[in-house]
């Protein structure tokens, strides 16, 4: 039993420190700020967070795969999602043909940077930089400002809070919901499906995955056109709560969702890790920004200061874990 | 047989791919645009007599990632990559400012203070403030990278998301309008006709040549990058050998975050120098320099960088707006992957060897 | 048995090349069901080409594969899997992330409803068929924590696992197996070959080969000896088969290092006394003399790199002293060690020998400019002086001196290794594996190279699995066994003495 508990630890210690951490930072907040022991301030995590949580699913299925495996491009689709579809419907276009229409057009361009990747060789980095510079450009193209939406069907969408059962005026929106439905879903995709388990033999070794006559090409593809699906969605998501599209949205989200991943104990080289400590690696980018918004005198900056020093930290203890379990 | 191994020579010359893509964007320039090269001589009155067009003008804005991408080729050599880049510039570019007159930071301020052309730190130790940053910065990277042993990309990662953060730190969070004449020099200024950038360039360039020509740094640089290990049972300390490509590369960041805020009279915490490391890296890639470390050729990475804005200086030029440049930028960045994949090298390297084989035949 | 000799695989006329070098070169190889066929060859000598051909990890320049009389083209390791062809690779190809049965069946995992991966029945699954091999394990845990025994049990359990398998390769899959786990994969071996499967068993070791297989085919440089029965062929007839050459060559080696003995120097270059370090090698004592050519004897793993890296400054021992010219070592790095006069030819010459990206020139060089410091670089002249002195004095195979060291065969690039440590000019030289997968010429020369530089008054420090390689160079043979100094023996010993002092007393 002891054995097993070890083994445990050992092998999911990074996801369960993100955990921790999360309680912890989450608790020192609320020692500080009283007000943060308000249920509705933990659910406005996933209301502010949402657009984050889902590009960060995206990105750690990419990670995962190893082998260099990013997206930079996940900022620039929620950009050119949110001015495409802002722009449909302001062309009178009915909102439940521009909603599949934008997850079409996500999948499509992840699809596209991985063939590129997988077939003309080309480091990940480098491919999906083009992703972000095209998605971000077209995005302008559509328009130079930002595009209002005056949807009905948006706007009830993103202005319907859902009360949850069993507490008093704490709510939710329905776009909050997206992110954890995508979660189960990744959890699913990750751990009980060919194609998740295909993701972490690539990431633990992509040669010998090749030569044990696993689907790697095609694996690798699909991981994309994954992560443009669920940039697509976080643009929606986006779009809904702010109500506008413009090429400038989510800019250097990018960052924050590598960081979110690492954070959450994947490691970037692939093949450890998974979307449980992605979701707390997101909470505790959106707990910092609470912190902040209560301090009110803090600036913003110290957002990015304090995100960069929990990398520093995460990574610190990921590296802890790889040598012990090398001794072990 | 002698113009076989010559057209050979050139088309295995590290120089000779990022080259062959300059001019194709010239020529195409040449074409639509004959106005492009066009050279004149402007009297300007702060500034005095200098050359002024297109040509110019690349050089010039250019200066900046010019700069980077000689740091960013060292640290790529080295099998790393340097994320940190955008956000050293707006430190650098902080620092300045800051020391230029503390208390812009402070809006209470009356604004006859904050307008005076004067400066509370002399210019030679702004400069020797910023470099000092610039190589701490680097220093911070490299020793994440060598001593801790944490993955290039993530160890970067770390300063390029709170770099941005103490940047904005330093100017508390305003972004800071410079008054001090002097220090428009850098960005402005001309000697001989030449913006002075330029000539920053050229000694940064000297310098790096000959710290990787004339001493075995280059030597070891390439040997780390393409095996580690086998450089230390050489007897290579691989670790300082990654140490010094950081802080170079950190230092040309400081010196490039100088030139840019020196150009723009102002800094920004937030956008200056953004997206700069990924062109950086897009220039050190169109050189020809691998991300897996190993050969590399400054000079090819320069061609690189001159690419990039020649690409930009065009678009302008075409008339496209300001914004949709990124979308020409992707343009860009799908070109080099096209010509660079192994599939049209393959093409184009036989195109030659026909060539090749003819001149044999004939001689 | 069942189709027995059947042929299922037929290769004919094979060629490959990669770069420069002809890898494989007019090859045949034909495959019986129901039999265990060894392939046998020098390293070097082409099996693991002709392997990676026949299961699509690469495609021949010329030939023909025919599977069950068809003309096929394998197109990828998948393709192969398809048709029936399973390997187990010379190094585990496994992902040591995933756990044990996941390792086993990952691709073909049982499912529950056709949408999830039943991950009890794939624990079951998995557990199962270890447990035909005779392993009991818990399948649950990551394989990376896995003896590489066990390791490579679990590839083997991976290939045995595809139902329709009719061709079963296994490249050296006994080389980290103890006798015990040797004998049970025989077992399971010929079990499979009653079930009418054909083996293709590549392997160095020639007991095995005479043990357990029924055909036996030699390649040896890139091309096809012969194919023989095994029963008709004896164990010296195999041996000059592969090495295409009678031991006599070597002999007069003997007389040479007879000649040189009388150069030893009695006062020692360097000792170490009670020297260890925990987990890496326990205490020993050892002294180097000048003119001497010491050999390591034991077995991989037995602690003879661990006391070449200790000598060399790479690992800093915690035990003892070691003192050179008269002075106790106290800074212990590669470069301090160079400074010192002590050079190290490393085991692994991919990872920790040749620079590939770069040229012979600079390759042969580094080790001397990491002397010279980062500042005094050695100007263009005197760096293609130094290489082209080399290049001829080693005799090294080279278009020229730029060329990468990469695109050089085996031998040479050993040889290019060699010239850098020569180039500092070392009092002590320490090489392991120097003669390792390269062929036979090149072996020779790197032997009497050794005794050459001892007879110029060197110290040498000789490291080899072959122990006919480390009796033939060596003055003094030193054995150890399980991380322990055993013994020491000088002048003439046989072979059995030293056997039984690797293998142990039993």
């Amino acid at each position: 039993m002891k054995q097993r508990v070890k083994h445990f630890l050992l092998q999911h210690g990074p996801v369960l420190l993100s955990f921790v951490v999360f309680l912890l930072v989450y608790f020192a907040g609320s020692r500080m700020y009283p007000a943060m022991q308000k249920p509705q301030v933990f659910f406005n995590l996933f209301i502010n967070d949402a657009s984050l949580l889902l590009v960060s699913i995206g990105m750690t299925m990419v990670i995962l795969t190893g082998e260099g495996g990013i997206d930079l491009s996940v900022g620039g689709v929620i950009a050119l999602v949110s001015t495409a579809s802002a722009a449909l419907l302001r062309a009178g276009v009915n909102p439940y043909v521009v909603i599949p229409l934008m997850i079409v057009l996500g999948i499509a361009f992840g699809a596209m940077m991985g063939w590129i990747i997988q077939y003309l060789k080309v480091q990940p980095f480098i491919a999906t930089l083009m992703g972000l510079y095209l998605a971000r450009g077209v995005a302008y193209i559509i328009s130079l400002t930002s595009v209002s939406i005056a949807d009905p069907v948006y706007k009830q969408i993103a202005l319907t809070p859902i009360y949850l059962p069993g507490m008093e005026n704490v709510y939710i929106y329905p776009t909050s919901l997206v992110g954890p439905v995508m979660l189960l879903v990744t959890i699913y995709l990750s751990f009980f499906t060919r194609f998740g388990r295909t993701i972490y033999a690539m990431g633990s070794n992509e040669q010998s995955a090749i030569l044990m006559g696993l689907p790697v090409a095609r694996t690798k593809i699909l991981v994309y056109a994954f992560s443009g699906f669920c940039s697509a969605l976080g643009g929606i998501v986006f779009s809904m709560s702010l109500l506008a599209g413009y090429g400038q949205f989510a800019s250097g989200m990018e960052l924050d969702s590598i960081a979110a991943v690492v954070i959450g104990g994947t490691a970037l080289t692939g093949g450890v890790g998974n979307v449980i400590g992605t979701l707390f690696g997101v909470l505790i980018h959106g707990t910092i920004v609470s912190i902040l918004q209560f301090n009110g005198t803090l600036s913003s900056w110290w957002t990015r200061i304090g995100v960069g020093l929990l990398t520093l930290v995460a990574i610190g203890i990921q590296s802890i874990y790889t040598l012990r379990q090398k001794r072990s | 047989m002698k113009q076989t191994s010559f057209f050979r020579r050139i088309r295995d010359s590290r120089l000779f791919w990022p080259l062959a893509a300059w001019f194709i964007i010239l020529a195409f320039n040449a074409i639509v645009m004959p106005d492009f090269f066009k050279v004149d001589i402007m009297d300007d009155p702060v500034y005095g007599k200098h050359f002024y067009g297109n040509i110019i003008d690349i050089f010039n804005n250019g200066a900046p990632l010019i700069l980077v991408s000689i740091g960013m080729t060292l640290v790529i050599a080295t099998g790393g990559v340097d994320l940190s880049v955008g956000a050293v510039i707006a430190i650098s570019a902080a620092m300045g400012t800051v020391l230029i007159n503390p208390a812009l930071g402070n809006e209470l301020i009356e604004n006859r203070i904050l307008t005076e052309n004067t400066t509370r730190t002399p210019l030679p130790i702004i400069i020797l403030a910023d470099l000092a940053a610039g190589a701490a910065c680097g220093l911070w990277n490299g020793l994440l990278v060598s001593r801790a042993k944490i993955q290039p990309m993530v160890a970067t990662l770390i300063l390029m998301v709170a770099g941005r953060g103490i940047a904005q730190l330093i100017t508390n969070g305003q972004i800071m309008t410079i008054y001090y004449t002097p220090y428009f020099w850098f960005g402005n200024g001309y000697i001989l006709y030449l913006p002075v950038s330029i000539y920053i360039v050229a000694v940064v360039c000297i310098i790096a040549w000959l710290l990787v020509r004339k001493t075995s740094i280059g030597l070891f640089t390439e040997s780390v990058g393409t095996n580690a290990t086998a450089t230390y049972y050489s007897g290579i300390n691989e670790k300082n050998v990654k140490l010094l490509a950081y802080t170079f590369c950190g230092i040309c960041a400081a010196i490039a975050g100088l030139i840019f805020s020196s150009y723009v009279h102002s800094a920004d915490g937030n956008n200056n120098g953004l997206y700069y490391e990924l062109d950086a890296i897009l220039a050190v890639v169109i050189g020809g320099t691998l991300m897996s470390g190993g050969r590399f050729s400054i000079l090819a990475s320069v061609v690189g960088a001159v690419i990039i804005w020649t690409f930009t200086v065009t678009v302008y030029s075409l008339g496209v707006p300001g914004q949709a440049l990124l979308a020409a930028k992707a343009v860009l960045v799908m070109l080099v992957i096209l010509l660079y994949s192994d599939y049209s090298r393959r093409l184009i390297s036989r195109l030659f060897e026909r060539k090749g084989s003819k001149h044999e035949a004939a001689s | 048995m069942v189709e027995a000799n059947k042929e299922i695989v037929t290769m004919k006329g094979i060629y490959k090349s990669f770069l420069s070098v002809q890898a494989l070169e007019d090859v045949d190889f034909t495959l019986n069901l129901g039999e265990i066929h060894a392939l046998v060859g020098e390293n070097g000598a082409g099996k693991s080409t002709l392997i990676k051909v026949l299961t699509g990890v690469e495609q021949p320049d010329a030939g023909v594969v025919m599977i069950n009389q068809q003309k096929m083209t394998i197109r990828s390791p998948q393709h192969a899997q398809e048709i029936g062809i399973s390997t187990v690779y010379q190094e585990t190809n496994l992902c040591p992330d995933l756990s044990v049965a996941e390792n086993i069946l990952i691709g073909r995992e049982p499912m529950k409803w056709g949408l999830v991966i039943d991950r009890k029945a794939m624990n079951d699954n998995a557990r199962q068929i270890l447990q035909e091999l005779g392993v009991d394990l818990d399948v649950t845990q990551t394989l990376g924590e896995c003896s590489v025994a066990i390791q490579q049990m679990a590839a083997i359990a991976r290939a045995l696992e595809i139902s329709s398998v009719k061709v079963l390769v296994l490249d050296e899959p006994t080389s980290s197996l103890d006798m015990s786990e040797v004998d049970q994969l025989f077992q399971v071996i010929r079990k499979l070959r009653e079930s009418g499967v054909g083996i293709i068993f590549i392997t160095h070791f020639l007991d095995q080969v005479f043990e357990v297989s029924d055909r036996i085919t030699v390649l040896r440089n890139g091309r096809l000896v012969g194919t023989y029965e095994t029963t008709s062929l004896a164990r010296l007839e195999l041996i000059q088969k592969m090495i295409g050459r009678s031991l006599a060559a070597y002999d007069n080696m003997t007389q040479t290092k007879l000649e040189s003995s009388q150069h030893i120097e009695s006062e020692a270059l360097l000792e170490a006394k009670e020297v260890g370090l925990a987990g890496s090698v326990e205490p020993f004592d050892l002294d180097l003399h000048a003119g001497e050519v010491v050999g390591l004897a034991g077995l991989l793993g037995s602690g003879r790199t661990e006391i070449a890296r200790l000598l060399f400054g790479i690992d800093k021992p915690d035990k003892g002293v070691i003192t050179m010219d008269g002075e106790v070592i106290k800074n212990y790095s590669p470069l301090d060690s160079i400074m010192r006069g002590i050079a190290l030819c490393p085991e692994d010459r991919k990872a920790q020998g040749i620079v590939g990206e770069l040229t012979v020139r600079e390759n042969i060089i580094l080790a001397m400019q990491a002397d010279l410091g980062w500042f005094k670089y050695l100007g263009m002249k005197k760096q293609y002086e130094i290489a082209e002195e080399y290049i001829k004095l080693l005799n090294i195979v080279t278009p020229s001196a730029d060329q990468p060291v990469k695109n050089l065969s085996g031998g040479n690039q050993q040889k290019v290794i060699l010239a850098r440590w020569l180039a500092t000019n070392p009092r002590l030289l320490i090489l392991d594996e120097p003669t390792r997968g390269i062929d036979v010429g090149a072996k020779a020369e790197i032997q009497k190279l050794v005794l050459l530089l001892a007879e110029e008054g060197k110290s040498c420090v000789f490291i080899s699995s072959e122990l006919d390689e480390v009796m033939r160079t060596s003055h003094r043979i030193v054995v150890l066994r399980d991380k322990e100094k055993t013994a020491e023996f000088s002048g003439d010993v046989d072979e059995p003495t030293i056997m039984h002092a690797i293998g142990g007393s039993e």
